[in-house]
C-alpha cells in the first residue's frame, strides 16, 4: 500500500500526467482513503504492466482498453479455473477425480489430431 | 556450464543488425511472448526471459561493444525481476479488476453452464436433451407482522407474470422461498426451474424478535407500577389484558405464554415479554406536594450498586 507520490517516485519511467489519465479511465484503480489515492501491489504492478505495453508492446491509448479489458477476462477465467480445480479436488472422490482427468486429456490429444 | 545463447540468434538478428532492427526484433517477441499475457506458459515465459536477456545485452552499445569484443558473454543479463502482474491477477487480489466488478463473488450459474456444458465434453450431446430451466432469484421485502403471522402477498414478476407467494408464518428474515416451477423455463421439453425468493423483513417500531419470542417495551405509569392493575398489551395476534403485579418497576419483564410467533412446522408458539417502563410524565401540582412532603419509611439508593463500583 503506497501513496501516488511515492508510487511515481518509485517506478521509473511512471509519470504523473500519464497515471492520472490512466486512473480517470479506469485502468488502473486505486482505493480512495480519505481523498488519497493508495496502491496496493497488484495496481503497482498493473501500472509496470501498462507501461510495458505502452513501450516495449507500442500498443496505443486507443488500443490499451481493448487489451486490458481481453486481460482481465482472460484472468478472470483463470481464477475461476482454478477455483473449479480447487473445489473438485476437495468435493470430488478420486475416482471421478481420476476419470475427469483421463476424459479431459483425452479430449487435449483430439485436439491435436 | 551450460552453453550460453547467442543473443543475436535469440533475437533472429544478424551481428550487423541496427539498434533500430534489434528493437523492432525484441518487440515482435516481445508482444508473442510476454508472460503477463500468456499467463501459465513456461515455454513461452522462457522465450520472453531470454529476449529480455538479448535485448538489455544488445539494445546498450556500450555492453553490445564489449559483448562483440568478447569482453563479456551473455550471461547475468537476466535480471531478478519482482512478482509480475500476473501473480497477483491470477490470485484473490485479481479480482480488483474483474469485468464483474471488484465485489463479484466469481461466479455465476451462467458460468457454470458455460463450464459444464462445453468444457466436460457434453455440450454438443446434450443440446437436444430435455434441460431444467435455471432457477431465478428475486427479494421480498415484507412487514414484520406478515412474517410472524404469515401472509399471501401478490407479486409481479419482471416479466409480468403475476403471482401468489405464500409467507408463511414465523418466516425469518433472510429466508428463501422456493417457488416450484416459476424459474426460467427449460429447453427440449425439460422442467422449469424455480423462483427462489429472499425474505428481507422490515422492522417493528416496537416488536424486536429473538428466535420465536417476540420483545416489546410497555410504558406504564407510577400508579400501574406501584399498584398493579389491568393494561392492555399490544402482541402481533392484536392487543390483550394483562395484569400487573402490585410493586413492579422498571425492567420488570412479564412473560405472556404463547403470545410470540404462532408455532409453525414443528416448532411451538413463542411467547410474548413485556419489559415494564414507568414513564412519570410531567408532575402535576398534587404530585408535586406530595413528593415534597413524603419521607419513605425505608429510603433507598438505586445508584448504591453504581456508586459501589466506581
Amino acid at each position: 500500500m503506497i501513496s501516488i507520490d511515492v508510487l511515481v517516485a518509485e517506478v521509473s519511467g511512471l509519470n504523473r500526467q500519464d497515471l492520472d489519465l490512466w486512473i480517470a479511465q479506469s485502468w488502473v484503480r486505486p482505493d480512495d482513503d480519505a481523498g488519497d489515492l493508495v496502491f496496493q501491489d497488484i495496481d503497482v504492478a498493473r501500472i509496470k504492466l501498462i507501461l510495458e505495453l505502452r513501450g516495449t508492446m507500442e500498443i496505443d491509448d486507443h488500443a490499451m482498453p481493448v487489451v486490458l479489458s481481453l486481460l482481465d477476462q482472460l484472468y478472470d477465467m483463470r481464477r475461476q479455473v482454478q477455483a473449479l480445480g480447487t473445489a473438485i479436488t476437495e468435493t470430488a472422490p478420486d475416482d471421478v477425480q481420476r476419470a475427469l482427468a483421463q476424459r479431459l486429456t483425452q479430449q487435449m490429444r483430439g485436439v491435436l489430431h | 556450464m551450460a552453453k550460453l545463447d547467442d543473443p543475436y540468434a535469440t533475437l533472429g538478428v544478424p551481428r550487423t543488425a541496427t539498434q533500430d532492427e534489434i528493437r523492432k526484433a525484441y518487440r515482435k517477441l516481445a508482444r508473442q511472448h510476454h508472460p503477463d499475457l500468456n499467463p501459465g506458459d513456461a515455454v513461452s515465459e522462457a522465450a520472453f526471459k531470454k529476449a529480455s536477456a538479448a535485448n538489455e545485452l544488445l539494445s546498450d552499445a556500450e555492453k553490445r561493444g564489449k559483448f562483440d569484443r568478447g569482453e563479456i558473454d551473455a550471461s547475468g543479463q537476466e535480471k531478478a525481476t519482482g512478482p509480475s502482474y500476473r501473480d497477483y491477477a491470477q490470485q484473490g487480489a485479481g479480482q480488483r479488476y474483474s469485468r464483474a466488478g471488484a465485489q463479484s463473488g466469481g461466479w455465476n450459474p451462467e458460468d457454470l453452464n458455460d463450464v459444464f456444458g462445453s468444457m466436460f465434453g457434453q455440450g454438443q450431446r446434450r443440446r437436444n436433451m430435455p434441460q431444467r430451466g435455471s432457477d431465478e432469484n428475486y427479494t421480498l421485502t415484507c412487514d414484520f407482522l406478515d412474517a410472524i403471522n404469515g401472509a399471501t402477498p401478490r407479486l409481479t414478476l419482471p416479466d409480468g407474470r403475476s403471482l401468489s407467494v405464500k409467507i408463511p408464518a414465523g418466516t425469518k428474515d433472510g429466508q428463501i422461498l422456493r417457488l416450484r416451477g416459476q424459474g426460467a423455463e427449460g429447453l427440449g421439453g425439460g422442467a422449469a426451474g424455480d423462483a427462489l425468493i429472499t425474505v428481507t423483513i422490515k422492522p417493528h417500531a416496537y416488536f424486536e424478535r429473538r428466535g420465536n419470542d417476540i420483545h416489546v417495551t410497555l410504558p406504564v405509569t407510577i400508579t400501574e407500577a406501584a399498584l398493579g392493575g389491568p393494561v392492555q398489551v399490544p402482541t402481533p395476534q392484536g392487543p390483550v389484558k394483562m395484569k400487573i403485579p402490585a410493586g413492579s418497576d422498571s425492567g420488570t419483564e412479564l412473560r405472556l405464554r404463547g403470545r410470540g410467533v404462532p408455532a409453525h412446522g414443528k416448532q411451538d408458539a413463542g411467547n410474548l415479554y413485556a419489559k415494564l417502563s414507568v414513564v412519570i410524565g410531567a408532575p402535576d401540582d398534587a404530585l408535586k406536594a406530595f413528593l415534597a412532603e413524603w419521607t419513605p419509611k425505608d429510603p433507598v439508593n438505586p445508584r448504591a450498586a453504581m456508586e459501589d463500583k466506581a
